[in-house]
């Protein structure tokens, strides 16, 4: 029990250490100073972050210091790929609708995306990617006959058969194979960027809107803070998680808005100006090598296509959203009115170009369709490094079941031995 | 086929962990004792030293010498690049271990215990076990996962379960259980130094448990085989085959089985994945009976795997009674006491089972 007396000595002593108090506050959780306003911290005290740009929608410069003046040669082969990347999509996609492959995925409406990031990048670096970055792979030289060969599962697919349609890999390319279950890839790009620290070369992870959702994602931005990681988080935002709009996907200010909260530097870019993800994704890296930090950078876009051709889009969005974004801020145009304007492009150039570049897609969409499957015996391989004795008991069983049996199976679609 | 289950109040897991445990060693005589907390201790560290890839991620690996202080001293010698204590996210670090294994590094990624790995089994099984054969041969993950895993003590249901089945059922993981020092020291070992992932499942109740150490398994070099079981204790009448803790109640039966006049054969499996089946099926040749031993759940457990390749295999010829197995009861783990003891089998079940197969009273 306090009596008046009590209660006032101990307002004294309160008071007095008060004073003592500096205006930081001391705990070790967070460096901030004291408040006496009670107030919420919200989405409302924070203006949206702004997205980066260089270009306007019609391919002219906004700000001229902010042009990247690349060399003609790095320009026209930005356009190629981004170019070759649609017609890849329009015929694999039909080649599945036609049964001919089991599964595709479209990149359209992202291509400056992945060819302005890539273009940026060192080929030394390490790519994690989502299932959507075709055009980072094509930027750093893999041929149109090993992205068929590898839909087709073909004896020349470099993962032999092994992984499902646009799941590509390539180690040669730095590029690693795709996984499919949403969000690995984001710790495990942190692993790397962790093995690579001062090795010169930095990791870069794509994901998308849907998979920052996935608590890998929250466990992969906070160790790369953690950790000093040298690693750029790519996301692309364009607007669905297959059918999921991002208005359903997160209630903050995006996927940039996360990055200050890990104490990751963050930018917000327009996704569908070549040039500007080029600018950014360059400083980013420059930024992670040397001070082997991460970035985190959301590029604004929208998916043109399907989800995949398991997706049937027009469920969830109108026709008339989709041609709006297709026809008023479409990349590949935005950086074709561009090049025009520098005058190393032109209409003849660009009907020559399209001509060429479906033929040259079409002899190799050929050649994959008629390769033969790799041999049966590859099942059994690369389960481990050595194969195991059970497996090989079992691949010789299989052998000698086909031997006897060759009739009765399609063993010349196969490749020999 | 009959699992039988105990029912015996009278199995007393802490007192049966300190009793009877010098069966296993070659030399006996002159033979050192180490824990298996320092025989898994020894191993990291001989291997952190023999090779400056490997390194130790987990949560409280480094500082705190890890949860069960297995780790301990490790970071005081390799320092913070190559101890790291994580922040609570097993899928987070399952992931980053094996996104540094993909890069050419190797991890040894320590989980608490493996209770807490179900929230990092997707990187387990479909990253760490798939990327070899995904990427045809190209890209392999060089990594150790490893913790307590089994029945604890007193720790109830989401604490105290056997994970092995699970780990064993995905090809491209090689899984390992094993007993004693020797087994942790060997088998580890091998484990870091392996080119794909292992799953190495210790057992948190044999932790503090000294077993001796051959002068060839103090050495720097030992390393035993992954893949191969071993012969604890030969015998002619009864093959009994087990892993991890359930060793030492094979042990223990056919101790008090050797005092009836049967001898029962003991099998440590070591490996769970590549299953070493022909050492099972040489010594089933031999005494025609067997028992299979686990402290897990029945239900497409081990001792469900091993029945059935016998039963594939010439081998179910050479049965002259069917072959059982022996689990825990077919329900999470109680909490209390003697609720406890009767979920797991005890030598008393086996050395009852053992009889009633041989039909001896």
């Amino acid at each position: 029990m306090f009596n008046r007396t009590s209660i006032s000595l101990f307002r004294l002593v309160w008071k007095n250490s008060k004073t003592k108090f500096s205006t930081q506050s001391l705990f070790p959780s967070a460096r901030t100073t004291w408040t006496e306003q009670l107030e919420f911290t919200g989405k409302h005290s924070y203006e949206p972050i702004p997205v980066y740009r260089v270009l306007d929608r019609l391919g002219d410069v906004i700000k001229p210091e902010d042009d990247p003046n690349l060399p003609s040669d790095v320009l026209i082969k930005m356009y190629k790929d981004m170019t070759i990347l649609g017609i890849m999509d329009k015929v694999l996609y039909e080649a599945q609708r036609q049964g001919r492959i089991s599964f595709y995925m479209t990149n359209t409406g992202e291509e400056a995306s992945h060819v302005g990031s890539a273009a940026a990048l060192d080929p030394s670096d390490v790519v994690y990617s989502q299932y959507r970055e075709a055009g980072v792979l094509l930027w750093r030289g893999f041929a149109l006959q090993q992205f068929i060969d590898q839909c087709y599962g073909n004896r020349d697919d470099n993962e032999r058969g092994k992984n499902m349609p646009v799941h590509y890999g390539c180690d040669a390319l730095n590029f690693i194979s795709i996984s499919s279950p949403l969000g690995t890839q984001l710790p495990q790009a942190v692993g790397s960027a962790y093995a690579l620290k001062g090795k010169n070369r930095i990791v870069v992870c794509y994901f998308g809107d849907g998979a920052a959702s996935e608590g890998d994602a929250h466990a992969a931005l906070n160790f790369a803070s953690t950790l000093n990681c040298p690693i750029i988080f790519f996301c692309r935002n364009n607007g669905y998680a297959i059918s999921t709009p991002v208005s359903e996907q997160y209630g903050g200010d995006g996927i940039a808005a996360r990055g200050p909260g890990y104490g990751i530097n963050t930018i917000r870019v327009d996704g569908n100006d070549a040039l500007a993800v080029y600018n950014a994704t360059k400083k980013s890296r420059d930024y992670a090598l040397s001070e082997n930090k991460p970035v985190l950078i959301e590029a604004m876009t929208y998916r043109i296509g399907d989800h995949s051709t398991s997706d049937d889009s027009t469920a969830y969005r109108s026709k008339e959203e989709i041609r709006q974004w297709s026809t008023n801020d479409d990349p590949v145009a935005k950086l074709r009115y561009y090049i025009t304007s520098k005058g190393i492009w032109n209409d003849e150039k660009n009907k020559e170009w399209l001509e060429e570049a479906k033929k040259e897609f079409m002899v190799a969409f050929k050649a994959g369709e008629k390769k033969h499957k790799p041999h049966w015996e590859i099942l059994f391989e690369d389960v481990y490094k050595f194969t195991p004795e059970h497996l090989e008991k079992q691949m010789a069983y299989m052998k000698q079941h086909v031997e006897k049996f060759k009739n009765h199976y399609p063993v010349n679609e196969f490749d020999g031995k | 086929m009959a699992t039988i289950k105990s029912l015996s109040l009278l199995g007393q897991l802490n007192k049966l962990s300190y009793v009877n445990r010098h069966f296993s060693t070659t030399k006996l005589t002159a033979a050192k004792q180490m824990t298996v907390r320092d025989s898994l201790n020894s191993a990291m560290d001989e291997e952190m030293e023999r090779d400056d890839k490997v390194f130790i991620m987990g949560e409280e690996v480094a500082q705190y010498d890890g949860a069960y202080k297995v780790t301990r001293g490790l970071w005081k010698k390799y320092g913070d690049k190559r101890v790291i204590d994580t922040p609570i996210t097993e899928m987070g670090f399952a992931g980053i271990a094996t996104g540094a294994a993909m890069a050419g590094l190797r991890p040894i990624c320590e989980f608490m215990t493996f209770n807490f790995a179900m929230q990092a089994i997707d990187h387990i099984i479909n990253s760490a076990a798939k990327t070899f054969y995904m990427s045809a041969g190209r890209v392999n993950v060089p990594i150790v996962f490893r913790g307590p895993n089994g029945a604890a003590s007193g720790v109830a249901a989401q604490h105290s379960q056997c994970f092995a089945a699970w780990y064993t059922h995905v090809p491209g993981l090689k899984v390992i259980s094993p007993y004693n020092s020797e087994d942790c020291k060997g088998l580890l070992k091998a484990a870091i130094r392996d080119p794909d992932p292992v799953v190495f499942l210790e057992n948190e109740l044999l932790y503090g448990v000294q077993y001796p150490m051959s002068d060839e398994a103090l050495s720097k070099d030992f390393v035993l085989p992954i893949g191969k079981a071993k012969i604890e204790k030969p015998g002619k009448h009864i093959t009994l085959v087990a892993h991890s803790k359930a060793v030492e109640l094979c042990l223990e039966a056919a101790k008090e089985l050797s005092g009836k006049g049967i001898e029962a054969e003991v099998i440590n499996l070591r490996t769970l994945r590549p299953l070493d089946v022909d050492t099972i099926a040489k010594s089933v040749s031999k005494t025609n009976h067997l028992i299979s031993v686990e402290q897990g759940w029945p239900s497409c457990g081990i001792g469900a795997e091993i029945l059935a390749r016998i039963m594939e295999s010439e081998t179910f010829f050479h049965l002259d009674q069917p072959a059982i197995r022996l689990t825990g009861a077919d329900v999470p783990m109680p909490y209390a006491k003697s609720l406890e003891a009767a979920a797991i089998p005890v030598a008393k079940d086996i050395v009852e089972a053992v009889k009633k197969l041989l039909k001896v009273k």
